[in-house]
């Protein structure tokens, strides 16, 4: 198989970063944000596999496996730092949490 | 044929992705980042890494996403509607220069993107390959050439796993 798509798996990885980082920059619920990081993270990984198409050594997709790791750790710790900020402040507001201790 | 159902897929997953930018609910968010995650595993499928897809499936559906709803579950506000104001997105000026500085930088890549001619560099690289699975040729590089990045992210998932017991235990006051 050729790798034709390929000018079409960037376009898609491209829009799929930037409305990641729209999502971190203009949201301010802190679920919302997490939701652009995976966002972000998924569209790296769709250029590593785009690329790694018919490489017999499979390094991209291998690579994209550790992504994939890492984004999953990152989504449980933020998770569970995000439902100790709700319990301390009340809020899942980006605007209103600013301080380290009350 | 197979380039209608990639275009089906890639529509898909850029329009829940849309949708998740655009929505002012939580939840909606949440569900949509589903059609997301799913176009994006079909269109691994489309380039021939069906394990990575499966590992998608798994990993994000059926982990990250119910984290993620599971998030929104418990800091849900009542408080939200009681303020008549929408809480999810930031002050309209903020939002304009959000939505400025995603405008920039996709047009920065897709003009890299088009600038680049990566399909000849590529297919210069690699002769075209008949797709087969990949998941023995994961398997055995993950066991050789990658044992000790495998080890490290073993390590990693055990101290995450503390971490978030650590983390979520009620404090004393």
């Amino acid at each position: 198989m050729d790798n034709s798509f390929l000018p079409y798996y960037l376009l898609t990885s491209a829009l799929l970063f930037s409305i990641g980082l729209a999502l971190v920059v203009v949201k301010r619920n802190i679920i919302v944000v997490l939701m652009g990081i995976e966002l972000m993270l998924n569209a790296v990984n769709v250029n590593l596999v785009a690329f790694s198409k018919n490489d017999p050594s499979l390094q991209g997709q291998i690579f994209s496996l550790f992504v994939i790791v890492v984004a999953a750790c990152e989504a449980v710790i933020a998770l569970a730092i995000v439902l100790k900020v709700y319990e301390h402040f009340k809020t899942v507001n980006l605007d209103e949490i600013n301080e380290l201790k009350k | 044929m197979i380039q209608f159902v990639f275009i089906a897929f890639m529509v898909l997953t850029l329009a829940s992705a849309l949708v998740v930018l655009l929505t002012k609910n939580v939840l909606y968010a949440a569900f949509s980042l589903l059609g997301t995650f799913l176009g994006v595993s079909a269109l691994y499928v489309l380039a021939g890494a069906d394990f990575l897809a499966v590992a998608q499936i798994l990993v994000y559906v059926g982990g990250v996403l119910v984290l993620l709803i599971f998030g929104v579950m418990l800091t849900n506000q009542q408080g939200n509607k009681s303020r008549g104001r929408n809480d999810i997105t930031t002050e309209s000026s903020n939002r304009v220069l959000g939505v400025f500085v995603m405008l920039g930088f996709s047009a920065t890549l897709l003009y890299t993107f088009g600038r680049a001619r990566f399909l000849t560099i590529q297919d210069s690289l690699f002769e075209a390959l008949e797709p087969t699975s990949t998941t023995q040729t994961i398997g055995v590089e993950l066991m050789t050439n990658y044992v000790l990045p495998f080890e490290v992210s073993g390590i990693l998932l055990m101290a995450v796993l503390i971490g978030a017991a650590y983390l979520s235990t009620k404090t004393k006051n």
